[in-house]
């Protein structure tokens, strides 16, 4: 009788996990079947040609015009500037706590690097936008700080944290026993550190880059502050942008329900989640395919 | 046995539910976003004092909310610009009596950097900066300083305005700046010498400067009496002369002490 009830239990723990699993994965896939089925009207309205090459966006003129090729530079440009600044400060940041640091350091220094990670992102917006973009004008004697350097600043304090820690636990699990190898071996800690470390958690260091890429190219609140928001292609990194999360955020609100306008911003969506699907499966592919495995594999 | 219990507490609770739902009296508006904060402010307000009374209110377009009146699937109509001939035609013909009320003006005033030494400004020339034609200040009597243009998202009312009485067809040129709200362009003209920016009348502060167009100052009077050429009226519309909850939630609206008294807190002019 009571193994009875025991096994029942079971069951029922075992059905009861898995749909919490699966109702959250229902849940993802529904959100993807709403942005397809809200997004893809327009293209009754405007070809995929147009609207992902067209290089005006003016969704309330009249005739309208939907091509949002200067959103999608806009957002290209401002992840791969931030990507600039923020992959060798976030790995080097990296490397330095997990293989030079004293551990008392690396105790105190690690947590704050992530407690940047919980700073809201419309705080580190009010901050480029009040701070850095008036200091940016009076510096350089731009015309405008919110701009795509900005942008891509504040974006890069955002993406650093990721960086950084992720990397750190892949520079932190490399075996002992292959830096203890290559100093035996008369190399000095700089070229262990180049030569046998970095290469054996290039897997994970590269997924840390494409998570935080790809937490900066969906960044909304931060874009929207900071990047200006014109909708043209930047000349330099000094013009204002808007990338497309900016851009769904600033009009989504007031777009007509279920008119071209409200359309097309659903339809920016699907670049921008297609984007993100992108970086992920990249991510995904590189840490399957590059996994160190082992200590013999090196 | 348990679970026949939970069923029948649960068929009463639908029961009471339904019963509660019908005794209240509803009323719905639709339409204008421009008009919607109005109607959102107010009839919070409003149920506050008349709990039986349920609103609902949802956006839509000046289009939609006039063709809600005309089709009477509302009882409020919201529109940010007057009726049409077409449109009158069209309800007449469906035995509708479309009754425009008047709730409030919004008045859209350029502003500029306090350190600007410009403190006028026409409509051609304002034309001229959002067309992306006038690229420097020096061009229009100020410092040789290029133009930082700050626009709205073109979703918004005060874009709506602004490209209405402003750009007269025109399009506001793509390299100009986007802010989502009237505080933010407040916000980033007051933090840049060389911006030019527009904000509805309730929004501006001491931090930026009220530029007068064509030498009449934006205020609360000139919106009143149709000289400050930025501006229109708000409206919203029933179906035939109004009765019962719906006369009585725009009396409350007219109020001067009542409804009109959000509408400056929310940046638009009242009627008083």
């Amino acid at each position: 009788m009571t193994g009875n009830r025991r096994k029942k239990a079971e069951k029922t723990m075992k059905s009861l996990f898995f749909i919490i699993a699966t109702a959250s994965v229902a849940v993802l896939g529904m959100i993807m079947i709403f942005l397809f089925m809200e997004g893809l009207p327009i293209f009754k309205e405007v070809s995929v040609k147009n609207f992902l090459f067209g290089k005006y966006w003016y969704p309330t003129s009249d005739p309208p015009d939907f091509g949002i090729f200067p959103l999608i530079i806009a957002s290209i440009s401002v992840t791969g500037v931030s990507a600039v600044m923020a992959i060798p400060l976030g790995v080097m940041t990296a490397v330095y706590l997990a293989e030079l640091a004293s551990k008392r350091v690396a105790e105190i220094v690690k947590p704050m690097v992530e407690l940047l990670a919980a700073l809201p992102s419309v705080v580190i917006g009010f901050f480029g936008m009040v701070v850095v973009a008036p200091f940016l004008q009076d510096i350089f004697d731009m015309p405008t700080g919110l701009n795509l350097f900005n942008a891509s600043l504040m974006l890069a304090f955002m993406s650093i944290p990721t960086i950084c820690s992720i990397s750190e636990d892949a520079i932190y699990s490399v075996p002992n026993a292959l830096r203890e190898g290559s100093l035996a071996l008369g190399a000095t800690q700089w070229e262990t550190i180049i030569r046998v470390v970095l290469p054996a958690s290039i897997s994970g260091i590269s997924t840390a880059v494409i998570l935080g890429m790809s937490r900066a190219i969906g960044e909304t609140m931060v874009v929207l502050m900071v990047a200006g928001g014109a909708a043209m292609i930047p000349g330099s990194i000094f013009d204002p942008v808007r990338p497309m999360p900016a851009s769904i955020a600033a009009e989504m609100a007031e777009a007509p329900f279920r008119g071209e306008h409200y359309y097309a911003l659903f339809a920016t969506g699907i670049v921008l989640f297609l984007f993100t699907l992108f970086f992920n499966v990249i991510a995904d592919f590189i840490s399957n395919r590059y996994r160190q495995v082992g200590e013999a594999s090196l | 046995m348990k679970i026949r219990n939970l069923v029948i507490a649960g068929v009463a609770a639908v029961m009471m539910l339904a019963g509660g739902v019908a005794g209240a009296e509803d009323l719905v508006i639709k339409g204008s976003t421009t008009v919607l904060p109005i109607a959102q402010e107010v009839a919070e307000a409003y149920m506050k004092e008349n709990p039986n009374v349920n609103i609902s209110i949802s956006g839509g377009g000046s289009g939609n909310g006039i063709k809600a009146i005309i089709d009477g699937t509302t009882d409020i109509g919201n529109s940010s610009r007057f009726i049409k001939g077409k449109e009158v035609k069209l309800a007449l013909e469906k035995g509708a009596y479309p009754v425009p009320f008047r709730v409030a003006y919004d008045a859209i005033i350029p502003v500029v950097h306090p350190s600007n030494s410009l403190n006028d400004l026409t409509l051609e020339q304002l034309k001229a900066i959002y067309e992306g034609k006038t690229k420097n200040w020096k061009e229009i009597g100020g410092p040789d300083k290029t133009i930082v243009v700050i626009s709205r998202d073109t979703s918004s009312g005060t874009y709506e305005v602004w490209e209405s009485k402003v750009m007269n067809k025109g399009r506001v040129f793509p390299g100009a700046l986007l802010q989502a709200s009237n505080g933010a362009v407040a916000q980033a003209v007051a933090k840049n010498d060389n911006a030019v920016g527009y904000i509805g009348l309730g929004y501006i502060n001491d931090d930026v400067k009220a530029v007068t167009v064509g030498g009449v100052v934006g205020s609360k009077e000139t919106t009143l009496n149709g000289t400050f050429p930025i501006s229109r009226p708000l409206f919203m519309f029933t179906t035939g002369w109004p009765e019962g909850k719906t006369v009585d939630f725009l009396n409350y609206l007219l109020h001067p002490d009542k409804g009109q008294k959000f509408i400056e807190k929310i940046g638009f002019v009242p009627l008083y």
